[in-house]
């Protein structure tokens, strides 16, 4: 019997994605997370901009830390009713001000554990917010969120 | 004997400024783009500008240069010129079509830089300035990697006031300072906005924590200046012009200008300084 798998309670996978930085879209997935909560729906955001994390100031739990349980990391619970669960390698870094001087290869091997090995156990919906670009993080959470079906992305630009 | 390579094509360079930010859409790209133009409005003076954003190469349409290809000759890849002294490198003069996504992992993306400095025939320059994409990935560690084989004189660092921004770019410095490239100093861009009709002054980007100046105080870097948000520096940009041409009177322009000269001080001075230690 197959095991189930971290991401098998999540409905729906929605990816946020620019190519061009400084867009907005960690303020979006921030906003849209928010908004879905509101309208009654769990809701989890999955960080994966491992440079430059976003998330966590914007919903001021910069100084949380993870914990472990059996079947992996236990997301950050935030939000006015602690109901929005986060992952980001923001809570794993020791200083907030620590560059993640990472190549590809140890950026992908992350990006896999974050999608596989986060308990979030069940969700209406999962927000991934990316970093700008269409390079590691791209193709590895793409590859890795694939057998899950994720419903699509959303585009974010500016107007020039 | 690559490093040999890479020494020997890079022995003409003078100067290299490397522009990072550890944010993206700061601004760095206008920045590289206008920083060579000012350069280079010195016309005794050869200025290269490398574009190493892979995935978003700003700086072909930024200089009027879409379209644009690469050709080969028997002394390498030849940069594409904007003026007799200011030549080009993008990835984006390498594609068929500007909408076509480069969609590479790092290793691939570290061998195009290698071979833009290996193989672009800049020929002898006075700057060479570096536009990079955000972050502190691939592409940073391998410039500074490569260009070991040569001298960099240090970093501009670009931001903008909000702490989301700073957040990154304290990172950045982080990087800056663990791999030992000396930061010139720090860009403040999107710094307040003075209506042309009222003239009064906004904070489109609020700095809620002290916005650049308090974070250069407190990280102990330069603040190089800040620079006002002004719409014609988006145009400008999409139009492939020079805002500095296009605006002489804007303080957008003053500031930038400002900025430019402490960078040319900072890169002569520190070339005196070599000279006196060698």
């Amino acid at each position: 019997l197959a095991e189930r798998t971290n991401l098998a309670g999540v409905q729906h996978i929605l990816l946020v994605l620019s190519g061009k930085g400084g867009v907005g879209k960690s303020t979006l997935s921030t906003e849209l997370a928010l908004a879905l909560r509101n309208a009654g729906k769990r809701v989890g955001i999955l960080d994966v901009d491992l440079c430059g994390p976003s998330i966590p100031r914007m919903l001021r739990v910069q100084d949380s830390a993870v914990h472990q349980c059996d079947s992996g990391w236990v997301p950050v619970f935030v939000g006015q009713d602690k109901a929005i669960a986060l992952m980001s390698i923001g809570f794993l870094l020791e200083r907030p001000d620590d560059a993640v001087v990472w190549r590809g290869p140890k950026k992908n091997a992350l990006i896999k554990q974050f999608v596989t090995d986060v308990a979030w156990g069940d969700l209406d919906f999962l927000i991934v917010d990316t970093p700008p670009g269409t390079s590691d993080e791209h193709i590895s959470t793409v590859e890795a969120l694939r057998p899950h079906q994720p419903l699509g992305a959303i585009l974010v630009t500016t107007p020039q | 004997a690559e490093a040999a390579e890479l020494r020997a094509r890079l022995r003409a360079v003078r100067h290299t400024v490397l522009v990072l930010s550890g944010k993206g859409g700061v601004g760095k790209s206008t920045f590289s783009a206008l920083l060579a133009h000012g350069l280079a409005a010195d016309e005794t003076k050869q200025v290269a500008l490398l574009d190493i954003d892979i995935c978003g190469p700003s700086i072909p349409k930024m200089m009027g240069l879409e379209g644009e290809q690469v050709h080969q000759s028997g002394s390498g890849w030849s940069p594409v010129y904007v003026e007799e002294n200011l030549g080009v490198m993008s990835v984006g003069f390498l594609l068929s079509s500007p909408d076509d996504a480069v969609i590479w992992r790092g290793p691939k993306k570290n061998g195009l830089i290698k071979q833009f400095l290996r193989d672009v025939d800049w020929g002898e320059v006075d700057y060479l300035i570096v536009d990079t994409p955000p972050g502190t990935s691939d592409e940073h560690l391998s410039i500074v990697q490569y260009l070991s084989a040569t001298h960099i004189d240090g970093a501009v660092i670009v931001t903008t006031p909000q702490e989301v921004s700073l957040q990154d770019v304290r990172k950045e410095i982080n990087f800056c300072r663990k791999v030992k490239l000396p930061i010139i100093g720090v860009v403040e861009n999107m710094s307040g906005f003075v209506c042309p009709k009222c003239k009064s002054e906004s904070q489109i980007f609020p700095p809620t924590t002290g916005g650049a100046e308090k974070m250069c105080q407190n990280m102990n870097v330069s603040l190089l200046g800040k620079v006002p948000l002004d719409p014609l520096i988006g145009r400008s940009c999409d139009r492939g012009q020079s805002f500095l041409a296009e605006a002489p009177e804007s303080p957008a322009t003053l500031s930038y200008r400002n900025i430019i000269q402490r960078i040319q001080e900072y890169c002569e001075q520190h070339h005196l300084q070599e000279e006196k230690i060698m």
